[in-house]
């Protein structure tokens, strides 16, 4: 058997299996920080957690004109405290309850009003574009925001690719169904598959992305893995994860928070301060990892991207169009 | 049955200090240790809080129906202690939300309490019981004499404000509140069952 010895800098001879995933080596600081700590503290979470399937580092180029400078939410933060129902409804259980979870192979359906249709693995979907990474704001409609730098193609370019007819006056996104291995959907607390969709010209805009990764990373299996949707002048439950079917329609598709709660979240979900949810204000924010000493701050229109896309809306009522 | 010595020197101090580990957990994870408060640590303490806060509610509430099940009187002599710690959870459940959520954003604050019911109704619920801490003490007992009881029947009604306080507030998964009010329907329907029966038997003709 012949063994070839380790040469200093020889990455290629790592296999992935061989690095202490993130998730791990965080577990591990957090077992040891609860070792130290006396009495019971400790025990409830240092309890190891299932590790969170792996992900690769991705090959992309920064595009500064869509990325906001201010200060970024940790790798740590974006990836513990999700909404993902798909995997459980508490903050913490998509990272928990995500790692069987297979994103690959994957393979997306398109359909509908457009000249180029059929199945297409991801590789194929994504093969003419170049990756870019763009760092969003991302405001939830639960009233917090963190800062992401996501890497994806422009959404507009995948969907010109497919040729979209004139008819095409929607594009209708569909998650997943796999309730083997995305254990919330085993109770039907929204209607499973989770659906969603934009107008045509929303899609087009060059603001709307169709992330693959998250800081310099392909998608952890929590954030929407292998393929998602970012919306930032949306609420982030627009922000579809995990997509296999892209369709594009005459009328406007169904999205399931509108189906679950109509009064309570519209089609359009545009960020905006002076329209309240009905049973919280949406007027201010609290941002993400400030610790226990971080009220609240003023949300912006459109989540500050009001230039970008404004226009998109120009003569509608935005309080009717929630 | 333990007798009144063994309740005040052990079982009191070992609920005393049982009620005050949810608060000391959260405290110690505030600095990190056994933990932390994850990204959102605001969020953390408030749902903490307020989650102790109704979970001691219904303990309290159980304590009655406890005794008559396993006829066991000494078991009031929890009672206040646990209703008190469930106020101490609910204050710092509402202190949580005026002090580091809201920062003391005062307009915000009216505005929430007059405008959002589900913070109307705790903030109902929160007022309720303070008038119930406040009375818990011997001296109010007895200046209230039998209007004490009444007035601390207002349980009932905070109990099931705080309920639906949570319900209100979950956005699509509602089967922890649901738990919540399935105790709550419990222990109340069990009174009224009780009170009923005890009512003297309205004569019936044959």
């Amino acid at each position: 058997m012949l063994i070839r010895r380790k040469q200093p800098g020889d990455s290629a001879q790592i296999l992935p299996s061989q690095i202490t995933s993130e998730s791990v080596y965080l577990n591990r600081r957090t077992l040891l920080q609860a070792a130290l700590a006396t009495g019971v503290a400790g025990i409830g979470a240092a309890w190891p957690q299932p590790a969170a399937a792996a992900t690769t580092p991705l090959q992309f180029k920064r595009n500064a004109a869509y990325s906001t400078d201010e200060p970024q939410n940790t790798y740590e933060q974006i990836t513990t405290y999700n909404n993902y129902y798909e995997f459980g409804t508490d903050k913490g259980e998509p990272a928990e309850n995500s790692g069987a979870f297979k994103p690959a192979p994957w393979t997306v359906t398109v359909s509908g009003e457009a000249e180029v249709t059929g199945k297409f693995t991801f590789e194929d979907l994504l093969k003419p574009h170049a990756l870019e990474e763009r760092v969003y704001r991302l405001r939830c409609v639960e009233a917090w925001s963190m800062v992401i730098p996501w890497v994806g193609v422009p959404l507009a370019a995948v969907v010109k690719q497919f040729k979209p007819t004139s008819k095409a006056k929607y594009v209708a996104f569909k998650t997943v169904l796999r309730p083997a291995e995305m254990p919330g959907q085993r109770y039907n607390v929204l209607d499973w598959p989770y659906v969603e969709g934009l107008r045509m010209d929303e899609a087009m805009n060059p603001l709307a992305l169709l992330a693959v990764g998250l800081y310099g990373k392909s998608l952890p299996n929590q954030n929407g893995a292998p393929l998602r949707l970012v919306t930032p002048w949306k609420y982030g439950f627009k922000g579809i994860k995990s997509i296999v079917e892209i369709r594009f329609s005459e009328k406007q598709p169904p999205t399931s928070w509108n189906i679950s709660a109509p009064h309570e979240y519209g089609f359009y979900a545009n960020v905006n301060p002076n329209v309240d949810h009905p049973r919280w204000s949406q007027a201010r924010e609290r941002h993400i990892g400030g610790g226990l000493f971080n009220s609240k701050v003023p949300t912006r229109m459109f989540n500050g991207y009001e230039k970008e896309v404004a226009g998109l809306y120009s003569g509608m009522d935005l309080a009717k169009n929630f | 049955m333990p007798p009144t010595v063994v309740v005040r020197r052990y079982i009191k101090p070992a609920l005393f200090v049982a009620c005050l580990v949810p608060a000391l957990l959260v405290t110690l994870k505030a600095f990190n240790i056994g933990g932390d408060l994850g990204a959102n640590a605001v969020e953390t303490v408030q749902d903490t809080m307020g989650q102790w806060g109704l979970r001691l509610l219904l303990v309290t509430l159980a304590i009655t129906p406890l005794r008559d099940w396993f006829n066991a009187p000494w078991l009031v002599q929890l009672r206040r202690m646990l209703g008190l710690f469930a106020f101490f959870y609910v204050a710092m459940h509402f202190l949580n939300w005026l002090i580091l959520d809201q920062g003391l954003y005062w307009s915000g604050i009216v505005a929430d309490i007059a405008k959002r019911p589900f913070i109307t109704i705790g903030f109902l619920a929160l007022l309720m019981l303070i008038a119930l801490a406040v009375t818990s003490t011997n001296g109010w007992m007895r200046r209230l004499g039998k209007r004490w009881k009444k007035l601390h029947r207002l349980i009932y009604a905070i109990v099931l404000l705080g309920v639906w306080h949570y319900w209100w507030q979950v956005k699509a998964d509602i089967r922890e509140p649901l738990l919540y009010l399935s105790i709550a329907v419990v222990l109340l329907g069990w009174r009224v069952w009780k009170a009923r029966v005890k009512r003297p038997p309205v004569s019936v003709e044959a």
